[in-house]
């Protein structure tokens, strides 16, 4: 192992690494946000909508993130649209992430009681109002644990988008191990990078589990 | 003009038809006590006074305003129709205080100041200030049938609804709520209760309705219903409840 060349590289890995971040967190709030609006166009069945967002979700799950890149990247071109790679990543995740954040939410929702919402209703609230203060704060108590374990899922997909050229801990690692064949310390570097994004996440998690299953709130 | 009436008022459950042919009304300041075996539909009832459950013909009216058509805003309705279930279903997420609090804050956006002390002069009459800053599952079931009432309360409704408010609850608790309700019958809350707690229905009731079948079988005084019914029905169901002449005559047996 090569303790100098490690150093050297480091930088290298502090930028992919930010990278990775960034990517991960457009895509992660994006995903949440897509989950949210098809999980509520579900738990309230709004016509139409309803339809449309059950085959995406059903599309999403159903195929590979890769192909979902490669057909944006390489496919889309071909019929006169042509989005950055950046670009592409960012939808791939969302269009990937959206469909389980929506599952994550669903059960959320389906944990609020009818009694709840009936509570909310009989002190005079609109739906909207038993939405958002009573069904909302219930579902995300229930929700948080598989949210943060799809957040962690969306962080690691992000290692496929060196496929398209973008400079990700994968890509460098690649990259790295291609000019210098320093194939340990750059998969070395590569497990620490990604340790040290995950696990205070993972950590935080569990924390966060534990607390809500110890408030408890039902009766 | 009463304050609620209820006018060949029909409800199905898909094809089960469960209240038949409802009419009756309630004034101003009046307490009335339904009645009635299990599954004669009085959750129902009260459900479709505040528009929880849809009826299929007949009109409720509140003030002389039919307030059952499609037009109909429920939640503006509601805000003068409170009503407290079985079940407590107090927001769990929430404090006391902030589960008084919502509905007079959101629904009915009064002054937040005005609001919290109603809301502490309202705890501490039923002897529940001290846990304002409580969670539900930090109460008794007592204590949060109580905390559920004043949540009702505290949106100054015209008519309050009781669904078996003692029902879920241990015994030595079911007094204080009741007391609760019996201060507010003397206070002249309008109220509808569901209940089957015999000697309070008898001392909280202007008129007992007595429902079977989803079918209104008597109306009447509460002295006249308890010590004598009209119906064949109201009679058995009342003897359920008395273990005094039961009891009696075992006594007797005994003897013999
Ligand atoms: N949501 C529902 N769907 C179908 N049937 C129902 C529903 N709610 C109540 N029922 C039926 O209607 C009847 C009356 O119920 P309910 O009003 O709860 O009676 P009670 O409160 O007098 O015990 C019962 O037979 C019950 O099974
Ligand atoms: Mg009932």
């Amino acid at each position: 192992m090569d303790i100098g060349f490690i150093l050297e590289i480091s930088s290298l890995y502090l930028e992919a690494a930010k990278f990775t971040l960034k990517l991960a967190s457009i895509g992660i709030i994006l995903s949440l946000l897509i989950g949210l609006f098809c999980s509520l166009v579900n738990y309230y069945k709004v016509k139409f909508l309803k339809k449309i967002v059950n085959w995406y979700i059903e599309l999403s799950r159903n195929t590979p993130l890769l192909i979902q890149l490669f057909f944006l990247y390489y496919g889309l071109p071909k019929v006169g649209i042509k989005l950055g790679a950046f670009t592409c990543a960012v939808i791939g995740l969302a269009f990937l992430g959206g469909s389980y954040m929506a599952e994550a939410f669903r059960g959320g929702l389906e944990a609020v009681s009818k009694a709840q919402i009936e509570a909310g209703l009989s002190i005079g609230l609109t739906k909207a109002q038993v939405t958002r203060y009573i069904i909302f704060p219930q579902a995300l108590a229930v929700s948080i644990p598989s949210i943060g374990a799809n957040a962690i899922f969306i962080i690691k997909e992000t290692s496929i988008v060196s496929a398209i050229s973008l400079k990700d801990l994968m890509f460098v690692t690649k990259d790295i191990i291609g000019i210098y064949y320093k194939t340990n310390e750059a998969l070395l570097m590569l497990v620490v990078a990604y340790l040290i994004i995950l696990l205070p996440l993972s950590l935080l998690l569990t924390y966060i589990e534990r607390r809500l299953r110890y408030a408890g709130f039902g009766n | 003009m009463a304050l609620l009436e209820v006018i060949g008022l029909n409800k199905y459950f898909d094809g089960f038809h469960v209240l038949k042919d409802i009419s009756f009304s309630v004034e101003k300041g009046e307490v009335v006590v339904i009645l009635g075996p299990s599954g004669s539909g009085k959750s129902t009832l009260l459900r479709c006074i505040n528009g929880l459950e849809e009826i299929q013909s007949g009109q409720i009216k509140l003030n002389g305003e039919v307030i059952n058509e499609d037009s109909t805003k429920w939640h503006l309705i509601r805000q003068k129709i409170g009503m407290v279930f079985q079940s407590y279903d107090l927001f769990p997420h929430m404090t006391v205080f902030e589960n008084i609090l919502l509905g007079p804050l959101k629904a009915q956006k009064r002054d937040k100041k005005e609001v919290a002390r109603q809301a502490e002069e309202l705890l501490n009459r039923v002897g529940l200030l001290d846990r304002k800053n409580f969670y539900p599952r930090q109460l008794s079931g007592g204590q949060r049938q109580r905390v559920a009432i004043v949540r009702a309360l505290c949106m100054n409704p015209e008519l309050m609804l009781f669904d078996e408010v003692t029902a879920s609850l241990d015994p030595e608790m079911v007094r204080e709520v009741l007391d609760v309700m019996l201060e507010l019958a003397k206070e002249g809350m309008t109220m509808i209760i569901v209940t089957h707690e015999m000697e309070f229905a008898k001392a909280v009731a202007d008129r007992i309705i007595f429902l079977d079948g989803g079918e209104i079988t008597e109306v009447a005084g509460a002295q006249e219903f308890f010590t004598d019914p009209k119906t064949e029905r109201a009679k058995n169901f009342l003897n359920i409840f008395n273990f005094k002449e039961y009891k009696k005559g075992v006594d007797n047996n005994e003897k013999i």
